[in-house]
């Protein structure tokens, strides 16, 4: 693996690991991991940082729904463009093309459904290229980017073994 | 008196890392570096297959010498892996666990009076599993000079050239040593030279960083000689289902059969579906372990580093073996988890050549190696 991708790998598995954690993993000099993150943010590789939370177990319920979206093309519009309209609105938190039986996968946010609703029908239905919009409010969030939100592994093991 | 203990227990020793274990059960905040198995559970595809064949009912024995089909895939696997080449039919043996297969082994090939060479420091079940088989055990101390790996000095110096057998290790527990294709080539040569069966427990071996795993058997004149121990609990963070398997030739794997088939029957049909699967799917699982076992002994060797502790550049299993800044190391050991609460366990526990030591395990989240190496450092200060 290559300086970048080791970093990478790090950063991805925790992006609060500290300079000093990284050099000390990876036997690299934490200036040398210091400026290849650095490059990785200036080249837009890395483009931030988050934490992942388990929205049922915060104080402040947001509402989240996943939304398949069919649209269709003409001469003067393309998937960016839309794509880029879509993107723009704070209420979007993912958007994809995908294959298959339509075309965007969105994910939006609010506080309440009602919000997420007018969202949906006030503000993407309309959008002109746009010919279907399918709701799905989620109810559950069991695993995102990886980390599962159960109770997790207690470690069982003998406390000294040879 | 009803059960009166046999003489055959006489040489065994009580275990040395009883005391220790029961001095850090007493603390709930301790943070252990004394384990000595994986943290992580073992892949999910391999619990699933191993549920799955529990669902269907697959609980009957098996073949005494282990499934076909897994008999098929280990040979398969050492081949790819180690340029082994092993008759699923009768050079493999599937046991419950690498303990069981040296067992079988001392047992098969150990008459009394039988000199048996161990390289040490070692794993715990080596010399009492020789001496229970009648054996006398010549310790063949590593030296840390030698970053722990055998050399035909040692072997000469201890006497080994006079034994029948060898024990041998690596990738090490406790000293996390690995060795060479260049570094196993004398120690095969001194084998051959005097004339010694081989026992190599590579139960760790795909636990090394930064150079492959060369088996010995692998070398001109070796197959005909030794018995190679591996298994799933290393690799696979598979330990409490309890799978190894021995590979050796026909005879060799013959006799131990002749123990297993009345002793065992068979290993643990479960667990023989779970290593089915984990030949066939899990190798992106072992190579992410590995990748995180590395971050972590870097992670480790790095803080000695800086504490001004000596700790060779141990470069395989989950085991780092500085020296101990205190001149007893039982005495330091102790004092760490008393006033530190970190478990470590102190080298002489695991033979000749370990005292003076400590074995570190890095299979340890490494928020928990965080923790427990600023724990040393101020124990240190």
């Amino acid at each position: 693996m290559s300086t970048r991708e080791e970093i990478l790998a790090l950063l991805r598995e925790n992006a609060r690991y500290s300079n000093e954690d990284i050099a000390r993993q990876t036997g690299l000099d934490e200036s040398e991991v210091a400026e290849t993150i650095e490059e990785l943010e200036a080249e837009g590789v890395i483009r931030g940082y988050q934490a992942i939370v388990d929205p049922g177990k915060t104080d402040v319920e947001r509402v989240r729904a996943s939304v398949e979206l069919n649209v269709t093309l003409d001469r003067e519009t393309s998937y960016v463009d839309i794509a880029q309209r879509l993107a723009k609105f704070p209420e979007v938190t993912d958007l994809r093309l995908v294959s298959g039986d339509f075309d965007f996968a969105m994910e939006v946010e609010g506080d309440s459904m009602s919000e997420v609703s007018r969202f949906i029908s006030e503000k993407v239905a309309p959008v002109p290229e746009i010919t279907q919009t399918v709701t799905h409010y989620i109810m559950e969030s069991y695993k995102e980017r990886g980390v599962e939100f159960g109770d997790g592994r207690d470690d069982d093991r003998l406390s000294v073994s040879p | 008196m009803t059960f009166e203990e046999s003489d055959r227990l006489e040489p065994i020793p009580p275990s040395g890392i009883r005391k220790f274990f029961e001095l850090a059960e007493e603390y709930d905040d301790i943070i252990s570096l004394g384990v000595g198995e994986p943290d992580f559970a073992p892949p999910w595809s391999a619990r699933d297959a191993a549920i799955d064949s529990l669902e269907r009912g697959k609980t009957s024995y098996t073949a005494n010498r282990g499934r076909r089909d897994l008999r098929e895939r280990i040979a398969a696997f050492v081949a790819d892996r180690y340029d082994l080449g092993y008759d699923p039919d009768d050079e493999v043996l599937v046991t419950t666990g690498v303990s069981e297969a040296l067992d079988l082994a001392f047992r098969a090939f150990c008459d009394p009076g039988d000199s048996v060479a161990i390289a040490q420091p070692c794993y715990v079940s080596y010399v009492p599993g020789a001496s229970l088989a009648g054996a006398d055990v010549i310790p063949v101390p590593t030296r840390e000079a030698d970053d722990f790996k055998l050399t035909p000095e040692v072997l000469e110096s201890a006497g080994a050239a006079d034994a029948e057998m060898l024990v041998m290790c690596y990738p090490n527990n406790p000293t996390g040593a690995t060795m060479t294709a260049a570094e196993l080539e004398p120690v095969a040569a001194f084998a051959r030279e005097h004339d010694l069966t081989v026992l190599s427990d590579e139960v760790y071996s795909e636990l090394t960083y930064g150079h492959e795993h060369t088996s010995i058997a692998a070398f001109p004149g070796m197959r005909e000689r030794t018995v190679v121990f591996n298994g799933f609990s290393k690799a696979y963070a598979m330990t409490g289902l309890r799978l190894g398997y021995a590979l050796g030739p026909a005879d060799a794997i013959g006799s131990m059969n002749r123990i297993h088939q009345y002793t065992m029957l068979s290993a643990p049909t479960t667990a023989q579906y779970a290593a089915l699967d984990a030949l066939a799917n899990c190798d992106g699982d072992v190579a992410e372990m590995r990748a995180q076992y590395d971050r972590r002994r870097q992670f480790v060797l790095s803080r000695f580093d800086d504490m001004g502790i000596d700790c060779f550049p141990a470069a395989g299993a989950f085991y780092a073996f500085p020296e101990c800044p205190w001149d007893d190391a039982d005495a330091f050991a102790e004092a760490l988890i008393e006033e530190e609460r970190v478990a470590v366990v102190p080298g002489d526990v695991f033979g000749a050549g370990g005292e003076g030591h400590l074995r570190v395990s890095y299979a340890t989240s490494l928020s928990d190696l965080k923790e427990a190496m600023t724990r040393i450092e101020s124990f240190l200060d």
